[in-house]
C-alpha cells in the first residue's frame, strides 16, 4: 500500500511517500506565492523517486499550517496529531514532541500509539521560532546555516534580554558596537531561543523520551541549547523537518486500513 | 508617473531637533537644572529655568548609552549660551538612566512622564498612555503628578515605536506620515490577526499580495497596535483626563483610534514645535522638573 503526506509549511512545503510501511521518497519546494502549486510539484517529483505512479496512491494526506490550500488530497490531519504519530513511529519510546518550524513552535504529549494527549503552541510570537534565528543571522551578517556552528566555539554565555524578534535584533546590534565575539553572540540567540521554547514545553510538562523535530532541530546550536536548558536528552530523526509530513502519510495509511476492515 | 527612487531611503527616521525659546532669558534665574532622557530609541534632553522648559534637543539613541546622553545634553543647550557647569542639577530618566554621565541622580521614565505631563497639560490629567520606542505603559497619576499605579508591556514590540518603524519601512511610508496615511481610508478594514510585529509583517505582505493598497494595510495594523493600547490603558483603569506622550503621541492614526476603541478625547496637543511642549519631550520635562525639588532639598528649602 503506499499513501503520502503533504506538510504544507509556511515556508516550505515537504513530501513523504509512504510504502507499506516505510518512507519511500521525500520531496521539498519553498511555499513561495502559489502554495499549491509547489505542492503539487513537490509531490510530483517524489513520486518520480519512489517510482509510483499517482493512481497508485492509496489517499494523500495534508498538514501543516497552509493544509487548507492543498489540491487534490483525500483530506487534513492536524499538525499536532501528525507530530505524535510521526515521533512514536521513528522512536517508540517517545512521550513528548517539541516541533519548532519557521514560524511555528509546539510540544505535543502523546501516549504509546502515537496518539496526541495534549499540546502546547507559541502562538502569536515569533520569538520561539526559525525566524528568530533568521532575523538574528541578517543582524549578525552570518548565513544562517553558520550559527549553529558559530555558536558551539562559544566559550562563555552572554545573554540577550530578548524575548521578542524586533527587540532581539537591536540587542545583536548593541552587542555587536560593544564588539562581543560573534560565537557568543550567535550562543546568545540560541539561549534566548531555548528559553523561550522552554517555558512553553514546562506549560506542558515533560515526560520522557522527548522528541524534537522541525526544521530547526538541524540547527546544532539551537540543539544544544535546548539540551542545556531542557536538562533531558532529546532524540533527533534523520530529516527532522519531514516529521509532519511522515505522520500524515502514517495516518493515511491508518485510515486506508481501517476502511479495508 | 514617475517612480521616485526608494533604494536605500531610510522610510523609519524621524526627525531629530532642537529648540531655544528665544523669549525666555536665563541670566536674572536662580536655578537651572535638566532632564536626560535616554529611551531606546530616542534620546531627549530638557533646560528648564525655575521650572520653566527654556531649550530642548530631541535625537535618535545610539548603540552607546553615555554618548547618546552627553550629545542630546550639548545639543540642547547648543545656542543658549549656558554652559554644562550652569546646570546646577540633572536627572537622568528613560531606559538608559543609569548610563547618563552628568546626572546627579536617576529616576524611572514612569516618574518622569507622570510628573512631565502634569507640566504640559496641567493638573486634571490623571491617565498617561506613554508610547516609547520599546514599551508601552500606561500611567496614572494624582492632580500633583505623582504616580498612583501603572502597567508596563516591554516584552514584545507590538504597538512600540520600534515596530511602527519597521512597518514605515515595510510599506515605504515615512514614519513621519504614517498616521495620516493611515487615516486616508474610506473605511476602517479589520485589525491585523497578528500582534506579533515579525508575523504581523508577513500578514501584511500577504494583504499587500492580495491587492490591498498601503494606506488599507496601515490602517488594519494601527488598529491593532491600538487595540493592544487601549486594553492596556484599560488595565491601569481610565480616568480622566487622558493624554499620550512618548515618540507615539503624534502618531494621529494611532491616537485617534486609541481616543475612538477607549470613546475618550485626549486633551488637545500643545502646539509643541513652538511652545516648548513636545509630548515626546515629556519625560525630560519631568526629570528637569524633579531636579529642581531635588536641587532645592539639597539646599536645605
Amino acid at each position: 500500500m503506499i499513501t503520502a503526506g503533504i506538510d504544507m509549511g509556511i515556508q516550505t512545503i515537504k513530501v513523504v511517500i509512504l510504502k507499506d510501511g516505510e518512507v519511500a521518497a521525500r520531496g521539498k519546494a519553498f511555499s513561495g506565492f502559489e502554495p499549491a502549486k509547489a505542492a503539487e510539484q513537490a509531490f510530483e517529483q517524489a513520486l518520480k523517486d519512489a517510482k509510483a505512479s499517482r493512481a497508485e496512491v492509496s489517499q494523500v494526506l495534508a498538514t501543516g499550517s497552509g493544509m487548507d490550500m492543498a489540491t487534490n488530497v483525500d483530506g487534513t490531519v492536524s499538525m499536532m496529531g501528525a507530530d505524535a504519530k510521526a515521533a512514536v513511529y521513528l522512536f517508540p519510546s517517545a512521550r513528548t514532541v517539541i516541533d519548532i518550524g519557521a514560524e511555528e513552535a509546539r510540544a505535543v504529549k502523546c501516549d504509546d500509539k502515537g496518539i496526541m494527549m495534549d499540546f502546547v503552541l507559541n502562538e502569536r510570537c515569533a520569538a520561539g521560532a526559525g525566524t528568530f534565528i533568521e532575523a538574528m543571522a541578517r543582524a549578525l551578517e552570518v548565513k544562517l546555516e553558520e550559527m549553529g556552528p558559530l555558536a558551539l566555539k562559544a566559550e562563555r554565555a552572554s545573554p540577550i534580554n530578548a524575548t521578542c524578534v524586533i527587540f532581539g535584533e537591536s540587542d545583536v546590534v548593541t552587542l555587536i558596537h560593544r564588539q562581543e565575539a560573534k560565537p557568543e553572540i550567535a550562543r546568545a540567540v540560541f539561549d534566548a531561543m531555548a528559553d523561550r521554547v522552554s517555558s512553553m514545553v514546562h506549560r506542558l510538562g515533560i515526560t520522557p523520551d522527548v522528541v524534537l523535530v522541525g526544521g530547526v532541530a538541524k540547527d546544532v546550536g539551537f540543539v544544544e541549547s535546548l539540551r542545556r536548558k531542557l536538562g533531558v536528552n532529546l532524540l533527533i530523526p534523520e530529516n527532522p523537518e519531514y516529521a509532519g509530513a511522515l505522520g500524515a502519510a502514517l495516518l493515511a495509511a491508518s485510515r486506508v486500513k481501517g476502511a479495508q476492515k | 508617473m514617475k517612480e521616485t527612487p526608494t533604494e536605500g531611503r531610510e522610510f523609519w527616521r524621524w526627525q531629530e531637533y532642537h529648540r531655544v525659546l528665544s523669549d525666555k532669558s536665563w541670566k536674572n534665574k536662580d536655578i537651572i537644572t535638566a532632564g536626560v532622557d535616554v529611551g531606546s530609541v530616542g534620546s531627549k534632553a530638557a533646560i528648564m529655568i525655575d521650572g520653566e522648559v527654556y531649550s530642548w534637543a530631541v535625537m535618535r539613541t545610539g548603540s552607546n548609552s553615555p554618548d547618546s546622553a552627553k550629545k542630546v545634553f550639548d545639543w540642547a543647550l547648543e545656542g543658549t549660551g549656558l554652559k554644562p557647569n550652569d546646570i546646577k542639577y540633572t536627572v537622568g530618566t528613560g531606559y538608559g538612566r543609569v548610563n547618563v554621565p552628568m546626572a546627579n541622580k536617576a529616576i524611572t521614565e514612569i516618574a518622569c512622564h507622570a510628573k512631565g505631563a502634569n507640566y504640559i497639560w496641567g493638573p486634571s490629567v490623571r491617565t498617561i498612555l506613554d508610547v516609547g520606542g520599546q514599551d508601552i505603559k500606561a500611567i496614572h497619576c494624582d492632580e500633583t503628578g505623582r504616580v498612583t499605579s501603572f502597567l508596563m508591556n516591554d516584552k514584545c514590540a507590538a504597538g512600540t515605536g520600534r515596530g511602527m518603524e519597521v512597518f514605515a519601512d515595510l510599506l515605504q511610508i515615512p514614519i513621519e506620515e504614517i498616521g495620516k496615511v493611515s487615516l486616508s481610508i474610506d473605511e476602517e478594514p479589520a485589525p491585523v490577526s497578528c500582534t506579533c510585529v515579525a508575523f504581523a509583517k508577513t500578514e501584511a505582505i500577504g494583504l499587500l499580495r492580495k491587492g490591498w493598497t498601503k494606506e488599507k494595510v496601515l490602517a488594519a495594523y494601527t488598529r491593532a497596535m491600538a487595540i493592544r493600547m487601549a486594553n492596556l490603558v484599560n488595565r491601569v483603569g481610565l480616568e480622566r483626563e487622558f493624554v499620550v506622550t512618548g515618540g507615539q503621541s503624534k502618531n494621529t492614526g494611532i491616537v485617534s483610534r486609541v481616543e475612538n476603541i477607549l470613546g475618550v478625547k485626549t486633551l488637545p496637543m500643545p502646539n509643541w514645535r513652538e511652545s516648548g511642549l513636545d509630548p515626546m519631550v515629556a519625560g525630560a520635562a519631568g526629570a528637569a522638573l524633579l531636579a529642581k525639588t531635588l536641587y532645592q532639598k539639597s539646599q536645605g528649602n
